[in-house]
């Protein structure tokens, strides 16, 4: 589904990737662990597009086609879906407005009909009860005034609202309470097909707790340096990330 | 001095041809406003109270002016239909500066109530108008109040005596409509006695290629306790000249409300003038302009607080494009002794091209010290991490912008009482914001074009 | 209870009130004045007493002819009285009629004395604080301190007479650059008739290992004061400069129409605090500095820094506006400001912010405080030119009001033409709450001392920019100016 070769990308002109090589499978899910400042988030935003970073080298192919050719709002109707680690707050833009344009947005591109009023708030009762989204919250602006849990949900919600193919959920974990993780987890597992795949980016263990990976890779300065199975993060967790910088003979 | 002689002239071969045209009430103020006027001349860059407007300039090109008042043939209900889905008003028209007689009756209008053509009612009950009419604008101050009050000749009246609350709105719509350049000069006057209430909403259209320059002055009196909401929308085009002064005089405990919306323009003025002479009396001002091209939209607030406990509130957002400009300025004055006073003001502005220039000008004049006054003004643009959120959940970047755009005036629409109204605002601002100018798509006349 | 509480604090505001300015003594030197009057002749006398060069006697009449066009402006938000520009002496030499001092033993013991009750040390042994002095009295520098150690590292800070002498090419290089000789009424008649003032240049990559600080003072009866600050920055140099004014008590009214230009080169950055105590004028509105001064920073390299900072309590009148132009790329400018009106004094003051450009960078912070039938106004100028991608400005602009009689007033104006500006402006008044003073009165603390507190707890974030010698300072001042204002 998604086969990343050599890539380098920068920020500012400064190189944060610099050759990562990935390969994701229809069902898979992978964890991508790693010391901050590893480029863990540059990964994930170089994935769906953001204007900041530069791609230098490499290439990203996704169901086949060059990831690149596709502008970011391509990207997301051929299924790309990024649980954002800051979700930005949007003053004034309803929720339901901002739904309805982008499941609209999806159809047209996949050639259906916009759905009607009735039939897209049903989709939106729907989902919300996947994790719990208050309906409150539903009415507010996007993210506006939400908690830092709020927001992690209301991102796990929108993913269920779009049905991605394939999500990368950043440090979805970073700032929830263990309750908070275990609704947001559960509405990960509950979308969860073998038809798509999701990437977990975390720094730590506690949330492949409640997805469980098939493959855990650890990036480092830029670099996927370690890959192997799901005992890959549990002996992370254990001894840190030291050990893997003194077998790189740093 | 350039541009005054013609008129001067002008009003001195014609006052009299002016006055057959108009009301005794009216013609009483025409030759000391023209002996104001003809002394402080047009206002150019310099004069600090228009100095983003230059008015000189406006008036320089050679305009016609329809001084006999002779019918334009049309009929306004034939050609517009600007209402309010589902909100009932009674409407009226404005055709070019003379209000349009019908043989429609008002009769769902309480008693006593009057409201219609200026002339017509400042004859009729000049005993009523005379404590008001050109009271409150003051041709000494303002060379374009002289320039209109020596040349309107008709215009609208809304007078409700004391008590009396007006339940259906009122709609008045004006429309420009010749086949040469014209100057129309239209006054429009609100008369609210104690305890009266009232809703007005005023829209400009202009047919045709002509260019138009029109002068509005509003004068509106709130009586204790009076309560009036006045929405003014601006669908006209971009060869389109509008200068509006507005006068509030408000009494103990009144309440205004002031929308003014420049959806489609060329160059626009307008100057709202407020009195707070009763204590707790309540304003609000507020503004959208959405502006491309080349054009100009300045909002000239002054609101003076003259006596204690009163609240002022303002609020005007610009989003500006192409090669357009817009220009906000906002004095509150506290006058002393005025303690107690509320007053806070904003203004922000979205600068959406290289070329567009935004003019912020807020002013705080305070003379007492128990006060709460504040005033806070941005120019910025979309948020892009907002944008990019959008984008990655699918939206594409024109329907982002166009939603962020629509978020960022509706905290103007918002302040809008009358949810049909709302809704119809909603409508033609994302229209607008979609390039779909200046078509309400109900008029005959916009689905012709 | 209630009553009497008030009338207890009425009492204190008439002794208060009375409180005299400090700094209102004169001083008995010889001094050589100029007869009265304003006209080419005295321009050539001011010019040959200076002994100044061809050029810079063309530079002041073509000044004096285009300032003759000129007519007084009125915008500012002050009734300034008509002054009399014919009934003013335009020079005063405090030296007397002998050459200037070229040691310390050579200056009048009185002046000595003068600035030594001012505060201000003239003597190097006695400058424990490490500040350079440049002392100017009336129309003429009578002292600078610490010059050679200056000149050591090729600082050169001298009176603007002997710079004129000493370094001509650099004056004539950058005199008028950023304030022209045609920029407005009162800055076209200090190019005409300027006595002296100081002059810094702080060479490439050099770091001044001192502050450098002028005091300006009005001694003679009148006298116009108009001196000249020109300070130049070279690429990745350092200097904060402080100026410090005082003028006698009189019952006449002095003008002081000065011109500061600063030019800040690539990486360089130049910080320029002022503590402004001119006499402000008595209880009823006599007397006091009409100040009228023209302040200009150019930060013409990349990456090049201003920071105006100014505590203004004096003078009866001022109108005075620090400005910056960013024209670098990246640099960044600042304006804090406290002002501070009493009794009849008026303010108007504030800045421009103008980007050119790109990644410019302005923030401005001003605290008005207003009492007594004082007028304060802040009126500040952001221009973003077309080309300024990436500008960002931030103002705020609060107002404190003391008693009901003071007007405090804010006149932004932002003009952006550019589409990638970010301006941000907030203004807020308030007045000092009766619940806070009571509270201060509850736990011992007399009104004025709250008062002082309170005050100073508002305009911190200025104070803080001030260097640590002028903070304690400026703390003072405000405590003091503002004695008696709440009753």
């Amino acid at each position: 589904m998604l086969k990343i070769k050599d890539l380098h990308a920068t920020i500012n002109g400064k190189e944060i990737l610099k050759g990562i090589n990935l390969e994701v499978k229809p069902g898979e899910i992978h964890a991508i662990m790693g010391p901050n400042g590893s480029g863990k988030s540059t990964l994930s935003n170089v994935l769906v597009g953001h204007p900041a970073y530069v791609v230098t080298k490499g290439s990203v192919s996704f169901k086949e086609k060059d990831l690149f050719a596709f502008s970011p709002e391509d990207r997301s109707k051929e299924g790309i879906f990024l649980s954002f680690q800051y979700p930005v707050e949007i003053p004034g833009v309803s929720m339901v407005n901002f739904m309805r344009s982008a499941i609209n947005e999806h159809r047209k591109y996949n050639g259906l009909e916009p759905l009607s009023a009735s039939a897209f708030l049903k989709l939106m009762r729907e989902k919300r009860s996947i994790v719990d989204l208050d309906v409150k919250l539903a009415n507010r602006s996007v993210n506006e005034g939400f908690s830092g849990g709020e927001k992690k949900r209301n991102e796990i919600f929108q993913m269920a609202m779009l049905q991605p193919t394939l999500s990368i959920l950043d440090e979805t974990d970073s700032g929830l309470d263990i309750d908070a993780l275990r609704v947001v987890a559960e509405g990960v597992n509950k979308l969860k097909s073998p038809t798509n795949s999701t990437i977990v980016i975390t720094h730590y263990q506690r949330l492949l707790d409640y997805i469980k990976p098939d493959v855990v890779h650890v990036l480092y300065n830029g670099r996927i340096v370690k890959t192997a199975g799901p005992e890959l993060a549990l002996e992370l967790e254990e001894r840190g990330y030291d050990w893997i910088k003194a077998e790189l003979g740093e | 001095m350039g541009a005054e002689k013609q008129y001067i002239d002008l009003f001195a071969q014609s006052e009299e041809l002016i006055n057959v045209h108009s009301a005794p009430l009216l013609n009483e103020q025409r030759s000391e406003a023209m002996r104001h006027f003809a002394k402080m001349g047009f206002p150019d860059k310099k004069s600090e109270r228009y100095r983003y407007t230059d008015v000189e300039q406006l008036f320089a090109p050679d305009y016609g002016l329809n001084l006999k008042q002779l019918d334009v043939d049309a009929n306004p209900y034939e050609a517009f239909k600007c209402d309010v889905p589902n909100m009932s008003t009674a409407l009226y028209f404005i055709v070019n500066d003379s209000f349009y007689e019908t043989n429609k009756v008002s009769a769902e209008l309480p008693e006593g109530v009057l409201v219609g053509g200026l002339k017509d009612i400042a004859e009729k009950h000049p005993e009523i108008l005379k404590k008001y009419y050109a009271q409150l604008a003051d041709v000494s101050k303002d060379p374009v109040t002289a320039f209109n009050t020596a040349f309107a000749q008709d215009g609208f009246c809304i007078y409700v005596p004391k008590g009396v609350v007006l339940d259906k709105a009122i709609q008045l719509v004006s429309i420009l409509r010749s086949t040469i350049d014209l100057i129309v000069n239209r006054r429009i006057l609100i008369i609210l006695e104690e305890n009266a209430q009232a809703r007005l909403l005023v829209c400009d259209h202009t047919t045709g290629t002509a260019q138009f320059l029109s002068t509005q002055v509003v004068e509106v009196f709130a009586a204790d306790n009076a309560k009036l909401e006045l929405y003014e929308i601006e669908e006209t085009s971009r060869t389109n000249t509008r200068i509006s002064n507005m006068y509030i005089h408000q009494a103990q405990n009144s309440s205004v409300h002031v929308n003014g919306m420049t959806l489609t323009n060329g160059t626009t003025r307008n100057t709202v003038d407020v009195q707070l002479v009763g204590r707790g009396a309540e304003v609000s001002l507020a503004g959208i302009a959405i502006e491309d091209t080349n054009q100009h939209v300045d909002n000239h607030t002054y609101i003076n607080h003259k006596t204690t406990d009163c609240t002022s509130r303002e609020l005007y957002k610009y989003v500006l494009n192409d090669f357009s400009t817009g220009a906000f300025t906002g004095r509150v004055v506290v006058s002393p002794g005025a303690q107690r006073t509320l007053s806070q003001q904003t203004n922000n502005n979205l600068c959406l091209s290289k070329n567009a220039k935004m003019y912020a000008q807020p002013q705080l004049e305070i003379y007492a010290d128990d006060v709460k006054c504040g005033h806070g003004a941005t120019t910025g643009q979309l948020d892009e991490a907002a944008l990019f959120y959008m984008q990655q959940r699918g939206i594409s970047q024109k329907e982002a912008r166009m939603l962020l755009m629509f978020a960022f005036v509706n905290e103007v629409i918002d302040t809008i009482s009358m949810e049909e109204l709302k809704e119809r605002l909603h409508y033609l601002i994302e229209k607008r914001f979609r390039g779909e100018l200046n078509k309400c798509g109900s008029c005959s006349n916009c689905k012709l074009e | 209870m209630q009553e009497e509480f008030k009338g207890k604090n009425q009492l204190d505001v008439e002794q208060l009130t009375k409180e005299k300015y400090k700094y209102g003594f004169t001083t008995d030197v010889e001094t050589d004045i100029i007869e009265k009057g304003l006209n080419e002749d005295v321009i050539r006398i001011i010019s040959a007493k200076n002994e100044e060069p061809d050029w810079l006697l063309d530079f002041r009449l073509k000044a004096y002819r285009h300032w003759l066009t000129l007519e007084v402006p009125t915008w500012a938000h002050l009734r300034i009285p008509a002054i009399d520009y014919q009934g003013l002496s335009y020079y005063a030499d405090p030296r007397a009629k002998k050459d200037g001092p070229t040691s310390l033993d050579e200056v009048d013991p009185e002046l000595l004395k003068t600035f030594n009750k001012l505060g201000i040390p003239l003597e190097e042994q006695m400058a424990l604080s490490g500040i350079a002095v440049d002392a100017v009295m009336d129309s003429v520098s009578v002292k600078t301190t610490f010059k050679d150690t200056l000149l050591e590292k090729g600082i050169i800070f001298c009176s603007f007479s002997d710079a004129v002498k000493d370094h001509p090419d650099l004056v004539r290089k950058y005199m008028g650059s950023v304030v022209g000789y045609r920029d407005n009424f009162y800055a076209t008649l200090n190019s005409a008739v300027f006595s002296d003032g100081s002059f810094v240049y702080i060479p490439k990559g050099v770091r001044c290992p001192m502050a450098l600080s002028t005091y300006f003072r009005i001694n003679a009866i009148n006298t116009g004061q108009f001196e000249r600050t020109l300070i130049v920055a070279e690429d990745d140099s350092y200097v904060s400069y402080l100026e410090g004014c005082t003028a006698p008590s009189r019952d006449e009214n002095q003008l002081h129409a000065a011109i500061v230009e600063i030019i800040v080169n690539k990486n360089a950055e130049v910080k320029y605090s002022t503590v402004q105590n001119w006499y402000p004028g008595d209880e009823n509105g006599k007397g006091g500095v009409y100040n009228f001064v023209t302040k200009r920073g150019l930060c013409k390299g990349d990456n090049s820094k201003l920071s105006w900072t100014q505590v203004e309590t004096g003078s009866a009148i001022t109108w005075k506006y620090p400005s910056c132009i960013l024209r670098g790329d990246d640099s960044q400018a600042e304006f804090y400001s406290v002002a501070v009106t009493n009794n009849y004094q008026q303010a108007d003051t504030g800045t421009k912010m103008i980007h050119l450009g790109k990644n410019t960078k302005s923030t401005i912070i001003s605290k008005g405080i207003s009492a007594g039938r004082s007028e304060n106004s802040y009126r500040g100028l952001v221009k973003v030119s077309a080309n300024a991608d990436g500008a960002r400005n931030y103002s705020q602009c609060d107002s404190l009001l003391m008693g009901d009689k003071c007007g405090a007033h804010t006149f932004p104006y932002m003009d952006i033409h550019n589409d990638t500006a970010v301006v941000e402006h907030e203004a807020t008044t308030s007045k000092i709450s009766e619940d806070q003073l009571f509270y201060c009165n509850q736990r011992g603390i007399s009104t004025e001392e709250a008062v002082g507190l309170i005050v100073n707890g508002y305009a911190k974030e200025v104070i803080n920019k001030l260097p640590m010698e002028f903070a304690v300072e400026a703390q003072k001042l405000l405590s003091i100016s503002l004695e008696g204002s709440v009753g």
